[in-house]
This record gives C-alpha cells, structure tokens and sequence, in this order.
C-alpha cells in the first residue's frame, strides 16, 4: 500500500489522459472533507471528488477520467503548478490507488512533488509547451499511450518524439528500487546517534523546559 | 542506466558534512547557516540527511502515527516533539463532544492517545495553551532562531519569522521524522525578496505578502527558501513577519525567513519554552550569530516597494490572483495567453464574477477572521478598531488562533467589540480556512477571509473566497460587500 512501502517504477507505456487545467491544488485532488480516512480503506474515490461526482454522487460525464479511453489511464499530462498547496500526502495516494503512476507537468508544488515520490508516483517536469503540445496529441487520439522511462530519464510522445527530464539521483533510486527511507536512514544510525550527542551539547537549551 | 544509480550502500555514498570555511570572504545566509548546523551527512547525490530540531504535530498527523505502530516503530525523540489539535476541532466548544464528526472526533482522540503513549507534549482541547501550531509554537517559545522545524502542515513556513527553517511535509515523511528525528533534503536555492518603505495606512502584512506573491507568481519561488529583508520588514512586529512567512508557501517556496534580531529577542524573552537566565544568554548568543552575513549571495534577489501598495483582495482561485482593491474583476478578453485566458474563464465562472466590476461592489455573504495566516492578537486588534465602528450586515466568524490568544483578546474586551457588532465568537482552532470542523462557506456563498487559500472548494463545495487582511475583512462585515479599509479609517 502506498504511504508506507512502495512499488518500484522502471518503464511505464500506458494510457495517458490530458488535464487541461493550471493549479490544480491538492484541495482539488482531494477534499480536505475525506483526510482521516484509514489508509488500508484506499482513496481513489476520493480523487478529484469535486470535479468526477456531482452532489448525489453520481459521475460527470465530462471529467476526463470518467470518460471511456481514460478509466484505465496510468499516466496524467497536466498544465503548471500541479499539486501545489496543503501538505496532505493523501493527494498523492488518491492518484497512486486510482492506478496513475506519473503526473506530467511544467512545474509541482514542492511538497507533493516529494509525497509523490514516497508513493512511488514519478513526478515530471517538462516545460509547459511540451505539456500542451502532449496534451493535443492526445486530444488527437484519445486512448493513445505514453512511454515514461526513468533509467533512461526519457518520455516518449505518441508521435515518437522524445523528451528528457530531470530528477535527482537519490530520489531516481528509491523509485526505481522501491527503497524504503527509514530502513536507509538507520542504517546511518552510528552517525546519527554521534550528531544527536552533539546536537544536545550545543544546544542544551532545547532540552530543558517545564512541561 | 545512468552512472549514478549503479552503486548504492550506506558506507560510501554519503559522509559526515565538512566543515567550510568562507570561499574569498563570502558570507553565508542565515538559510545556509541553519542548515549546517544540522547537516548530519551529505551525499555525493546531492542529498543532505538533516537532523529535524523540534518537531509539531496536530490531529491529522495521525496517518503517521498508524504508520509508526503497524511497522512497530516508535518515536524516536520525544522530547523534540510538541503536539496540540487543530484542524478538525469545533469553534464552538472545546468539549470533545463538540466535535460532530466521528472522524474528526478520533482522530483528535488519537492525538491525546498517542502523544501520551509516546511522552510528548501535547496541549489538549482543553490546556488553556491549545491553538493552532503555527500560533502555539512562537507563542509558547517552542519556535527559536537557527531551530530546523518541520510540521506536517504546509504552513510551517510561518515560523521562519523567528529566525528559524521550517517547512512542512507529507504522512511518509513525518513518519520519517518520528521514526529518526531526521529528513532527507536537496539544499533549494535562496530567493532574497527586500521589502521596502513604510506601508499607507490600512495596508498591513497581508498586504504585503499578497502583493508579493501576485508578483512572483503562486510556483514562483518553487525550488527556493524565501528571506524576506528590507526596512518595512524590519520595523514590523514577530505577528507581522509570521503573516509574511506563513504565506511563503503560496508562492511556492518551501519556507519563508526573517533573520532574527532584538524585535525577535524581546518576543522571545520570558514565553514558557523559551530559555532563562543563564541558558537565555547563552541561546541569545548564538541566536545573535545567525542573521545572514552582509555579503552572503543569493540565487534570486527582488525588491518591493510597500509604500506604494493597496490593500489588496484576490479575484481567482489562486492567492497570485490579488489586486488592490481599488482594482477591477480582470477581463479575460485582455489576455493574450490563451491557457491563461482560459483559466481566468473558468475561475471568472466559478467565482460568479463579471468582467470589468469594481471589487468594492462585490457583495459577500459571510465573513471569516482566523487561520494561521491571521489570527493573533494583532490581527483581531486591527479588526476589532472597525468592528467598533457598526454593526455585520452578513454572518461573520472571528476564530483566534489559539486559546492565548483568545484569553489575551477577552482581557482586553475584543470579544465584546466583536459580539456587540453581531460577529460570533469562536474557540481557537484552524476552523472556516479549511473547513474542516463544520465551519463551511456554503455553495455558491461569497467569502471575504484573512485565511491563505482560495482555491475551488478550500472553505466548503463551491465557496467562493477572496483572501484579504483583518481590518478589510471587519469592513465587508459591515458594509456586505468588498470595501477599502482605508476609507473607514480616515
């Protein structure tokens, strides 16, 4: 289950649905109304709840993922600023546990980018016309899939046009190895033990309050 | 497969932080120095393991807490770790009974549960110091200069005011954090933003930030850590500099930060968790070597004027969407770019906004004064100077930003000011800005609101917000609609 171990993300050639709106905050992935949720209960219902469902909950025909071709898309190709807001890492699960396993974008907001990528959701930054020029192909031929090929830091267009993107190798390894952090981290624990020493030297008023 | 992620292993990748001395007499930025001094070790990836100084924690982090017990885990270091409610708590009461939705009601249960479980300070619903974090925190003393924070709340910006590197973080990582009072970063770049002059009258922080951010762009600053400097910022108040750096965030920084100086030293002196006597000197002399050094570089510089600004109102459902309020509804048929034109159509739509209308006509149908964005004593000060000026035409929520900051206000008579002007007097809580609690702005319902946010549904389906500063928000209270504080106070 995403949030607390991870699948790991090689090569993805999957349905890719377009999401033709900036700034789509977390609010709009998720209400903050379905937040305490138990994890193991699975929040892909909650996705885009405002936009999918209406009131009674019935589906709006016209979202994108209701529609026919993108039921069963892995892969969303989005505008600027997506994920941008509240920290809630339940914004990255709502889309892990629908089955997308990479958001395109021109630019993320810094804390879903990094909630993402505990959940083993590659966030991609390729810049804002490319998105467009992606998202118009897929208008084109609803359906069409998408290759997302982290080893090789590569997309590969419907139109067999290539783009590489960025990402940093320490996070690059845990997606593509389905690295655990904590087992990592403690690994280092001779260290941090010797630095919490130390911290608590230096800064021994920190650690000594009236409760 | 690409070189770097052949080789993996704790042994050589990463190494203890060396020691660096200053490259041709650089300086060093107040950023940068908090980050060494809690550099545990960095790895040739790029990636730093820091050491997390105080942590904070509110009922929703409790997906963190599942996480920790079903992988039997505990918290590491619970004595760096302080807790109290409040998203879902009910302004009503703090009797937990309040709390309508079951959910909600467990989850703050949890918090007591696990807080206590564990030995964490946490500041029950009913500990006279409850509020929330990012007001609790400075208040109490717990938020100090040169202290690396992290919250699960993207907000945590706010106490980057104090001196301090602060930023929030999803359920993965503050598990993370409790389980080894650490986190992994990448160092971001620093974005010096100096803000100068002495702001109008009527024009406060909120002013200021909202401009800013309109400015930089909502992902503007995405990649960097803000240090706001500059004379404006340096005769303000700690409540103004924690409203500048709470909204740091909505402009897409990962904090925001004030290099402390003596405004900060007195705020600091005699609060609860701050040190005393010999420990207070010994903090002061450290805190007195953080402030960036005069010839520290920055990635990104930028200057705003804030003699020049407005009160400002946003439009949209982006906080980059503020105007001043002497501004029109913008016209899509004006822009040129067309994902941005489209944007403004759809925002226009669901804001049920005219093109080319004053702001100052814009009826509200209710208002909210509270969030960690604007709710201290300051803030309701301000607000309570219009509130006495008549009476709420439309239903007006003040929620204080702790349960201090309430008995502080009550002492002074605000709650009479306010209650004697037809607005509800709330318990502190994180309340209307997420609309959590059962504090909703209805559908199709115009807010005007000294909260963060104004995305679609923030404060309820279908609510309509547009952020601005107390004082303008005890205006619309008065007049039902968008209205220029400035007038009232001349």
């Amino acid at each position: 289950m995403a949030g607390v171990t991870m699948e790991a993300f090689t090569t993805l050639t999957a349905i890719a649905a377009p999401l033709d709106r900036p700034n789509v905050d977390t609010d709009q992935l998720m209400p903050a109304r379905y937040m305490r949720r138990p994890r193991q209960d699975g929040f892909q219902t909650f996705l885009f709840r405002d936009l999918r469902f209406d009131d009674a909950g019935n589906e709006i025909p016209e979202f994108v993922l209701n529609q026919a071709p993108y039921r069963k898309a892995r892969i969303l190709i989005a505008d600027r600023n997506f994920g941008g807001g509240s920290s809630r890492e339940q914004a990255a699960w709502c889309l892990s546990d629908f089955g997308i396993r990479c958001v395109i974008a021109a630019d993320f907001g810094d804390i879903f980018y990094l909630n993402a990528m505990k959940c083993g959701l590659l966030p991609v930054r390729l810049d804002l016309h490319i998105c467009l020029d992606l998202r118009s192909q897929l208008h084109a031929h609803p359906g069409i899939t998408v290759t997302v090929d982290l080893p090789e830091q590569r997309v590969e267009a419907p139109d067999g046009r290539q783009y590489e993107f960025t990402i940093d190798a320490f996070h690059k390894r845990r997606l593509l190895e389905g690295l655990d952090d904590i087992g990592f981290t403690l690994r280092h624990e001779a260290a941090l033990s010797a630095f919490e020493l130390g911290y608590r030297q230096r800064f021994d008023w920190l650690f000594d309050y009236e409760r | 497969m690409r070189p770097e992620c052949r080789t993996r292993g704790a042994g050589r990748r990463y190494r203890p932080r060396q020691v660096t001395s200053c490259v041709s007499g650089m300086g060093k930025t107040l950023y940068r120095k908090i980050w060494e001094a809690h550099s545990i070790l960095e790895g040739q990836d790029g990636q730093t393991l820091l050491h997390v100084g105080r942590h904070i924690a509110h009922d929703g982090s409790y997906h963190a807490f599942e996480f920790l017990r079903e992988r039997g885990l505990r918290v590491r270091r619970p004595d760096q770790m302080f807790a109290t409610p409040d998203h879902g708590v009910s302004s009503r009461s703090h009797d937990i009974a309040a709390i309508t939705d079951p959910e909600q009601r467990r989850v703050v249960e949890l918090l007591a549960k696990n807080t206590h479980q564990f030995g964490i300070v946490h500041f029950a619903l009913d500990d006279p110091r409850q509020g929330i974090v990012h007001v609790v925190g400075p208040e109490q003393g717990i938020t100090q200069p040169g202290l690396l924070i992290a919250c699960g709340d993207s907000h945590t910006s706010t106490h980057g005011a104090l001196g301090a590197l602060a930023f929030g973080m999803g359920a993965s990582d503050i598990l993370h954090v409790m389980a080894t009072q650490t986190i992994w970063q990448q160092r971001s770049k620093c974005m010096r933003i100096a803000i100068e002059g002495i702001p109008s009258p009527g024009v406060t922080a909120k002013d200021v930030i909202l401009a800013i951010i309109a400015r930089v762009g909502a992902n503007g600053a995405f990649g960097h850590v803000i240090e706001f400097t500059g004379t404006t910022i340096r005769s303000m108040s700690v409540e103004e500099r924690l409203t500048i750096c709470n909204m740091a965030i909505e402009a897409g920084a990962r904090a925001g930060m004030v290099s402390p100086d003596d405004t900060t030293y007195s705020y600091l002196h005699g609060r609860p968790f701050a040190p005393q006597g010999e420990q207070w000197d010994k903090a002061l002399a450290y805190w007195r070597t953080l402030p960036s050094d005069v010839n520290a570089l920055y990635d990104r510089e930028l200057t705003l004027d804030a003699g020049g600004l407005a009160p400002m109102v946003t439009w949209g459902n982006s906080p980059e969407d503020a105007l001043p309020v002497d501004g029109l509804v913008p016209d899509p048929a004006a822009e040129t770019n067309v994902e941005r034109r489209a944007y403004m159509l759809r925002t226009l739509d669901y804001m049920g906004l005219t093109p080319g209308t004053p702001l100052e006509d814009l009826l509200v149908d209710q208002v909210f004064i509270g969030s960690c964005a604007n709710a201290r004593i300051e803030d309701l000060r301000a607000a309570a100077v219009v509130a006495r000026r008549g009476r709420a035409v439309v239903p007006t929520l003040v929620v204080p930003g702790s349960t201090q900051v309430k008995l502080a206000a009550e002492a002074e008579g605000l709650d009479r000011v306010f209650r004697d002007a037809g607005f509800t007097w709330g318990e502190s809580g994180c309340s209307m800005c997420v609309g959590m609690n059962g504090d909703v702005v209805g559908p199709g319902k115009r807010c005007a609101s000294t909260s963060n946010r104004n995305f679609v549904g923030r404060q309820g389906k279908g609510s309509r917000t547009h952020l601005l500063s107390p004082a303008m928000a005890a205006a619309a209270a008065l007049t039902g609609q968008i209205t220029d504080v400035r007038k009232w106070l001349a």
